[in-house]
């Protein structure tokens, strides 16, 4: 399964030729219009047709990522989604009060985490171990808030607060508190048999 | 030297409003260079001084500095491209007044009494027991302040584009040209081939001010409402209430502050700056608008598009309604990619039409305006998109890659690019005495300023985030210390420009400004633009 450290290896590698190809521009752009005798451009882009890039780049970016990205699927069905394990914890007083001092999940477990809020606005995010996020959500006071996520690696993940709640929610985190158990789910093994 | 003895009362104002604005915008520099020293784990403040440090921060910067800057050109420019009158000078000078007293007073709530309930003011954190009452009130006092004085260039604005007192014209008319209307009729008549296109009544800048203005009353609004509630609140504390804050919706809240709050970026400082861009190529270029109609016609489809973009601050909500984080978050979010590419199209084309030309400091500063919002609003697409936002929401790509490079390259560099096209007009054709000065103001800003931006959208996507500390822990340092290499280079940048206005107008020039200083020479000259 794609995961978000492998997407954002991608996008630091788009986003620095980006930045190249706009910088390139410019300089191309700047030598033509200072130039004395008339330079003509390699490309010419009608105006319509920049307008259809944008939109085909615009719109096109969340087509792309809605069929490569498995969260999003997740994310707009989790009402209806089975999930393998249930996780209910509060955030009060700038503490997480989770049910139990870890949480075991078994890889390839689907999993509902929800959130409720007893003060202010937190954040719930999962972190890897060399800081990286794998996932986060905003908790909101007075609402249900959860999120659903398949775990098929197995790793250790640090919760901490992904939302600024007041100075004393910097220290809101707890370490290793998710540990995903690398003997995969029954569930998974009845899948892959199946297959 | 300037002579302020010379300016007529237009020209003071607009200075006026010049001065406070890069002043609060060394400000700005200072406390985020702090910042950055503290993310680098030098321990020069504790906690809460930090978090209060960043409240102050975007305060001082975007209403300090951005809007105060903004607000000036445009006193100026309003009633000299409509050639009348400005409706009420005092109106203008108490605009900046309130709005230097209202920004030192958040500034203050900040410093001294360490409210920091952050930019977002997330209900019910501000008014909670996690900040002193005096801070909640000062905030409170000197944001209604700040959002009256705003509110008063709105109204002086909006006066000065529609009073009659130099010529008699129908206000219907003048209303559609300034909204962009006639943009759509003279297109459609194009379209189907019939009738003749009409001259626009309003020059293409002023329906771009009049237009970004419509959002900043709405945003004033906004703000201005919940300080009313803040300052509420507070009252209710210093007198022994204890006030319940379950009787305004957290997620609602959110929904009504960040519908405000959005109008600044996605609303009003993309129109402003479409404005500015196309004000600054019709002058540099010496031609008209390319494409003029759908310049006008697509300032109209920004009102639309501005207003309904919010929900892209609350894909990570999980109780927002999925409809609304698609339509809203994502797809209309998605056309200010086409609205700010329009708009770079018929400026690039504009200038493109008028070449040769002599690259001069407007036109340097108007291209790296142009490079920022280039680099800072596909970043912000790719944020504002269910995948992605699931990650970077919150991180440093989000204030870094969008948020600073939009602003400090974006905007900076544009409103630079007016402050140095204005200068002449402003002074009675003063020059900067130094090109060297002015060039290192350009590179050293915009090597500063992207490599900044850079480097944060690095750390977020690396999963560090926006508001938080890592005290003793070192995973983010590289990318801090390379950030906090660049942002020094806009400390230098910064050093430069002042140098170089200080020394062409001159201390006492300065000071004049504001006030008139004993013994002054007075000498005769020709004001370069008459109101």
């Amino acid at each position: 399964m794609i995961e978000s450290n492998n997407i954002f290896a991608l996008l630091k590698v788009v986003y620095v030729i980006y930045v190249g190809i706009v910088f390139s521009l410019v300089g191309m752009y700047v030598f033509g219009l200072t130039a004395k005798t008339k330079v003509r451009p390699g490309i010419k882009v009608p105006f319509y047709g920049w307008v259809a890039i944008l939109v085909f780049f615009g719109v096109g970016i969340h087509i792309m990522t809605f069929h490569k990205i498995p969260w999003v699927k997740w994310d707009l069905s989790r009402n209806t989604m089975k999930v393998d394990k249930e996780f209910n914890i509060a955030i009060a007083d700038y503490e997480y009060q989770i049910p139990e001092e870890q949480l075991v999940i078994q890889r390839g477990e689907t999993v509902r985490f929800n959130l409720e809020s007893r003060d202010y606005t937190y954040g719930f995010g999962l972190f890897r171990e060399d800081g990286t996020m794998v996932f986060q959500m905003q908790v909101v006071p007075g609402h249900s808030n959860d999120i659903v996520w398949k775990f098929d690696k197995p790793a250790s993940y640090t919760i901490r607060s992904t939302e600024y709640s007041g100075p004393k929610g910097a220290n809101l985190f707890a370490t290793n508190a998710v540990i995903v158990s690398s003997e995969p789910a029954v569930a998974q093994i009845d899948k892959d048999q199946s297959l | 030297m300037l002579q302020a003895a010379n300016l007529n009362p237009l020209q003071k104002l607009a200075l006026r409003f010049a001065v406070v604005s890069l002043l609060f915008y060394g400000l700005a520099i200072l406390e985020g260079i702090i910042m950055r020293a503290h993310q680098i784990n030098y321990e020069l403040m504790t906690t809460p001084h930090y978090f209060a440090v960043m409240e102050a921060h975007p305060m001082v910067g975007i209403f300090g500095s951005s809007f105060m800057l903004a607000f000036g050109a445009f006193y100026f420019l309003v009633p000299t491209l409509l050639k009348k009158n400005i409706y009420s000078q005092r109106l203008g000078e108490l605009t900046w007044i309130l709005m230097t007293i209202g920004v030192s007073i958040i500034w203050i709530s900040a410093f001294f009494f360490r409210f920091a309930a952050l930019y977002t003011n997330y209900w019910p954190l501000p008014v909670s027991k996690e900040f002193s009452p005096f801070g909640l009130a000062a905030f409170a006092i000197g944001n209604i302040i700040l959002m009256t004085g705003v509110f008063l260039f709105c109204y002086n604005l909006f006066a000065t584009v529609f009073h009659q007192r130099d010529e008699k014209k129908p206000i219907g008319p003048m209303l559609m040209s300034a909204l962009g209307i006639d943009g759509f009729i003279n297109l459609y008549r194009r379209l189907i081939g019939r009738g003749v296109e009409k001259e626009a009544i309003m020059p293409l800048p002023i329906v771009a001010i009049f237009r970004g203005t419509i959002d900043t009353v709405l945003d004033a609004f906004v703000l201005g409402g919940i300080s009313l509630i803040f300052l509420y609140h507070a009252i209710n504390s210093f007198m022994g209430v204890n006030l319940s804050t379950d009787w305004f919706d957290a997620l609602l809240y959110k929904n009504i502050y960040w519908w405000g709050l959005d109008l600044i970026a996605d609303g009003l400082v993309l129109i402003y700056v479409a404005g500015t861009w196309y004000l600054l190529a019709t002058l540099i270029s010496g031609k008209e608008l390319y494409m003029r109609n759908v310049a006008r016609a697509a300032l109209l489809v920004e009102l639309i598009v501005s207003w309904n973009v919010w929900a892209h601050h609350l894909l990570s909500d999980q109780a927002q309604p999925n409809i609304m984080k698609i339509i809203s978050g994502e797809m209309v979010t998605a056309f200010e990619l086409v609205t700010m590419g329009i708009a770079i199209f018929i400026t690039l084309k504009t200038l493109w039409e008028a070449r040769p030309l002599k690259m001069t400091p407007p036109l340097k500063f108007l291209l790296g305006g142009i490079l920022g919002f280039s680099l800072g609003v596909p970043a912000g697409i790719i944020q504002a998109d269910l995948g992605m936002n699931r990650i970077l929401h919150n991180t440093q790509w989000v204030i870094g890659a969008h948020g600073h490079m939009q602003l400090l390259v974006g905007l900076g560099m544009t409103l630079f690019a007016a402050l140095y096209a204005l200068f002449p007009m402003l002074t009675n054709n003063l020059q900067l005495k130094s090109k060297a000065l002015t060039n290192i103001h350009f590179w050293t800003h915009l090597i500063g300023g992207v490599g900044m931006a850079m480097a944060m959208g690095f750390a977020g996507m690396d999963g560090m985030l926006r508001r938080a500390v890592y005290p003793g822990d070192n995973t983010f340092q590289p990318h801090m210390i390379v950030a906090a290499f660049f942002g020094s280079l806009l400390i230098v940048a910064y050093l430069a420009m002042m140098l170089n206005i200080i020394s062409s107008i001159g201390i006492r020039g300065l000071i004049e400004i504001f006030i008139k200083l004993p013994g002054g020479e007075r000498r005769e000259t020709k004001p370069a633009v008459q109101t």
